[in-house]
């Protein structure tokens, strides 16, 4: 009855658990996913299963070679999350092996090189994305409009299969750059924004999510009611949300008004390419972001200051990956130098002192 | 179920809303527990020195008897619980996770229950000077009894050393489970605000609050019922969240200061005592009853009959255990005190003590155990910490061995509530670390005292030593000039006839 070495309490405790955190930011990424998964039809299928099977094996290999125990770790749903994450992030007629390479990426070198979980410095995924980025530009910037499922443009199941596993030059038919890459290439070459916006999808179109762009960053709307889900379960705070679409925000309406000619406008920031995803799920990885609410903030803002950056003034068109990872490296500074004020002390850490208010009284 | 405050209420940071299972005992009503055959009273159920026994074996004693006395500036006397035989003074396990064996009185109760006719209760408590009613409170034994058993006389006496306003009696009762204050306050409030007033005037304080969570609707009522002819008390509803009933936690929710760390309350003049610590004061002045007694809540998923049970200090909780009908099943942890702060207890053979407040037989099931994970950082434990601690950081540098670091994160700032562990979804035992290295700390100090005053002793030696070399060369030196000069003395005696020829026979010793 009584145990050989006690351990102190509490004796009662919260019903979490690591499972049930990533249990629950799937269901909130659940919504979108299948969304995407309708608007891009059977190739976007093939490439998000693959990437999502591919990131469990991984893991299960590498546990198996570091000596840990498989079930326990691959069942509290990481690695399915990381590889979730990463499918939505990738171009969604990509070829089957940009799903694999990146699943090892994310697992392998992202993960499991720094010690498994709760060990790693920067967010697998996007240290995946960005690799597979850098190393394949052609296949991870081809996009293709959304082609929903059953309807007459959409490719038929073998053709899809074709698409994701074989060879097929049905993707060049529909490719079709996301708006943010238009634009980019549009003011690039000195068109004013009246003129790029012509051709790019109307903000009701990016909210909704009938827009080209990755598989599952397409829908703003359905990513945000899985990111408010997430704030209500409190697996998540709106920190970092906050202001890092705040500090996006910020910057473009500041730009846009300076010279609207130039500079893309704060709505079209906000819910085209990958910042509604990366505000609520990206940013928000509980192991790569900071644990105070001001470094949370701190790092927000970061992000959506990078994220700005890069898509304003670098050469890719969207930089919420690198943003991220950025911040990332950045997270164990900020942890370090904004810790809460503890209790009785003041933010030097010397303990609170009434003498003077005594004097008085 | 708010209740309508006179006062302002503050926020404080962190806390977690646990499972309160209060319903499991908050009905019972309290009940007196049967005299078991043997009481085994340590001699030390307070924080400070262990109290001194007067009685011996097979000495006869009687109810409310002094059995043993109050040792120092710091400790508390122990009384006779019944009347009857001693058995023993000698060692028994103690109420304690180590089951130790420490210094016990054995009573054999003799069933007459037979009180000492020395009792000298007041008629008039409110004539006596401050001093008088702490030095009763001093000699009944009080301590302090939400747990901490701090004597409580000392805590009275803080009016010497700084300028007081407030007392606030501590009826949170934040931890789950437990229901003995809420029970007291339901059946004794007349009795308990007058304890309180007791206190407030030792202290010599105008403003009592006393402040009791929202999940106690009747004990707030019956309390606000018995403190209506009383202007300068307020009754005050806390919001219900763990660990309101922080000493330090409770005077920033009621005044909205924080104490200094390293600090009392005292600093900002407010005095915190517990309900039942009342209750005690109200029987040493009114009735002149030392502290031989206390309500304890016997409950838990594993007990057949959860019960709040007035019990004598000294019983073995078994006793407590088969009058609530023994166990359902077999409980897979047993605690003395709530489920967030309780300690494990080694066996049930182990005594009930003025600090247990409860005694829970919890079921594999109700303490959601599950097995650790490594940390994912989700900062949980940060947004549960009401000290403003990043806990996952100073259990990392634990892991490490990096003590000093974790001191350096403010782990002496930690009140060990157990909110970080209840809330991590890892199931890190957070608090176990910080025990683990609180406890490495007081080691390491002890051992560094040990061996400044080894340094000090030695030192200390050697300069003696020196001393007495440098004495004993002195002397020597001393003795040379006098035997010279005697030898200068006698050969110039000895030109003169008449002249002394004494030997110096001590000289020959001295060489």
């Amino acid at each position: 009855m009584i145990e050989e070495q006690p351990v102190a309490g509490p004796y009662t405790h919260a019903r979490t658990s690591i499972s049930r955190t990533m249990g629950l930011v799937l269901l909130a990424l659940l919504p979108a996913t299948l969304y995407s998964l309708y608007l891009f039809g059977w190739p976007a299928i093939f490439l998000f299963g693959t990437t999502v099977l591919a990131a469990l094996v991984f893991e299960a290999g590498s546990l198996r070679l570091a000596g840990k125990r498989v079930r326990p770790f691959l069942l509290d749903g990481s690695a399915l999350l990381t590889g979730w994450l990463l499918a939505m992030t990738l171009p969604p007629w990509a070829p089957w092996w940009i799903g694999l390479v990146g699943a090892f990426l994310a697992i392998v070198i992202g993960k499991q090189v720094f010690g498994g979980i709760g060990q790693n410095l920067f967010n697998p995924a996007m240290v995946a994305r960005v690799a597979l980025l850098i190393s394949f530009p052609l296949e991870m910037t081809l996009f293709n409009a959304p082609v929903p499922l059953f309807s007459a443009q959409a490719p038929g199941f073998l053709d899809s299969l074709a698409i994701t596993f074989g060879q097929s030059n049905q993707l060049d038919a529909v490719s079709s750059a996301t708006t943010l890459g238009h634009l980019k290439t549009e003011l690039g070459r000195g068109v004013t924004l009246d003129t790029a916006s012509g051709g790019v999808e109307s903000l009701w179109q990016l909210t909704l999510g009938e827009a080209s762009g990755s598989l599952g960053e397409t829908s703003a709307l359905l990513l945000l009611l899985g990111g408010l889900f997430l704030i209500y379960k409190r697996i998540i705070t709106w920190h970092i949300p906050l202001a890092m679409l705040g500090s996006l925000a910020l910057l473009a309406t500041i730009f846009h008004l300076i010279d609207p000619q130039s500079y893309v406008g704060p709505l079209t920031h906000l819910l085209s390419g990958a910042a509604i995803l990366g505000a609520f799920f990206i940013a928000t990885d509980l192991v790569t972001s900071p644990v105070s609410i001001r470094g949370q903030l701190l790092f927000g803002a970061g992000v959506g200051l990078l994220v700005y950056a890069i898509r304003t003034w670098a050469g890719y068109p969207e930089g919420v990956a690198f943003a991220v990872m950025l911040m990332n490296a950045c997270t164990p500074l900020i942890d370090h130098y904004l810790k809460p004020r503890i209790y009785g002390r003041d933010r030097k850490g010397e303990p609170l002192n009434y003498a003077d208010e005594r004097g008085e009284a | 179920m708010g209740a309508e405050n006179l006062i302002k209420l503050f926020k404080i940071r962190g806390g977690v809303h646990p499972d309160d299972r209060k319903q499991l005992s908050a009905g019972q009503a309290i009940e007196a527990l049967p005299m078991p055959p043997l009481l085994h009273i340590p001699l030390q159920q307070h924080i400070g020195a262990p109290a001194e026994p007067l009685v011996r074996r097979g000495e006869l004693v009687k109810k409310g008897q002094r059995l043993a006395r109050s040792q120092g500036a710091i400790s508390a006397p122990v009384h006779a619980p019944t009347s009857g035989r001693i058995m023993g003074v000698g060692g028994y396990p103690a109420h304690h996770p180590s089951g130790l064996s420490v210094r016990t009185i054995t009573l054999k109760p003799d069933g007459k229950d037979e009180w000492t006719d020395r009792l000298d209760p007041v008629y008039a408590p409110f004539s006596l000077a401050a001093e008088e009613i702490a030095q009763r409170v001093a000699d009944a034994g009080i301590v302090g009894m939400g747990g901490a058993t701090f004597p409580s006389a000392v805590k009275l006496n803080l009016r010497k050393r700084y300028a007081l306003h407030t007392l606030v009696i501590n009826g949170a009762e934040c931890e789950p489970y437990l229901t003995c204050d809420d029970r007291l306050m339901r059946e004794k409030p007349a009795e308990i605000l007058e304890g309180v007033r007791l206190m407030a005037r030792a202290l010599g304080v105008a403003r009592i609050l006393v402040a009791i969570e929202d999940n106690k609707p009747q004990a707030q009522a019956a309390m606000r019922d018995a403190a209506k002819p009383f202007a300068e008390v307020s009754i005050v509803g806390l919001p219900t969240r763990y660990p309101m009933g922080s000493e330090k936690h409770l005077v920033q929710t009621l005044i909205g200061k924080e104490t200094p760390a390293r600090g009392l309350t005292a600093d900002m003049g407010v005095v915190v005592h517990n309900v039942a610590t009342a209750m005690a004061v109200h029987d040493a002045l009114y009735l002149g009853r030392p502290l031989i007694s206390r309500v304890m809540t016997v409950t838990g998923g594993a007990i057949r009959q959860p019960r709040n049970l007035h019990v004598p200090l000294g019983t073995p909780l078994s006793h407590l255990i088969d009058f609530c009908g023994g166990f359902k099943e077999e409980p897979a942890q047993l605690i003395s005190g709530g489920p967030m702060m309780g300690q494990p207890l080694p066996s049930t053979r182990v005594p009930a003590v003025k600090g247990s407040n409860g005694l829970l037989a919890l079921t594999a099931g109700e303490s959601e155990s599950a097995e650790e994970m490594p940390c994912i950082r989700c900062a949980s434990c940060v947004q549960a910490c009401p000290c403003g601690l990043v806990p996952l950081e100073m259990a990392a540098h634990i892991r490490a061995g990096g003590l000093d670091n974790s001191v350096k994160l403010g782990l002496l700032d930690c009140i060990a509530c157990g909110s970080c562990s209840y809330a991590c979804p890892s199931h890190i035992p957070l608090v176990h670390y910080f025990n683990f290295a609180k406890g490495e700390l007081a080691a390491r100090q002890r051992s560094q005292h040990k061996q400044g005053e080894t340094k000090r002793l030695a030192e200390a030696r050697s300069e003696r030593m020196e001393a007495i070399k440098r004495a004993k060369r002195e002397a020597m030196m001393k003795r040379k000039k006098e035997m010279e000069a005697k030898k200068r003395a006698q050969e110039e005696a000895k030109a003169a006839p008449e002249a002394s020829d004494k030997p110096t026979a001590d000289s020959g010793v001295e060489a």
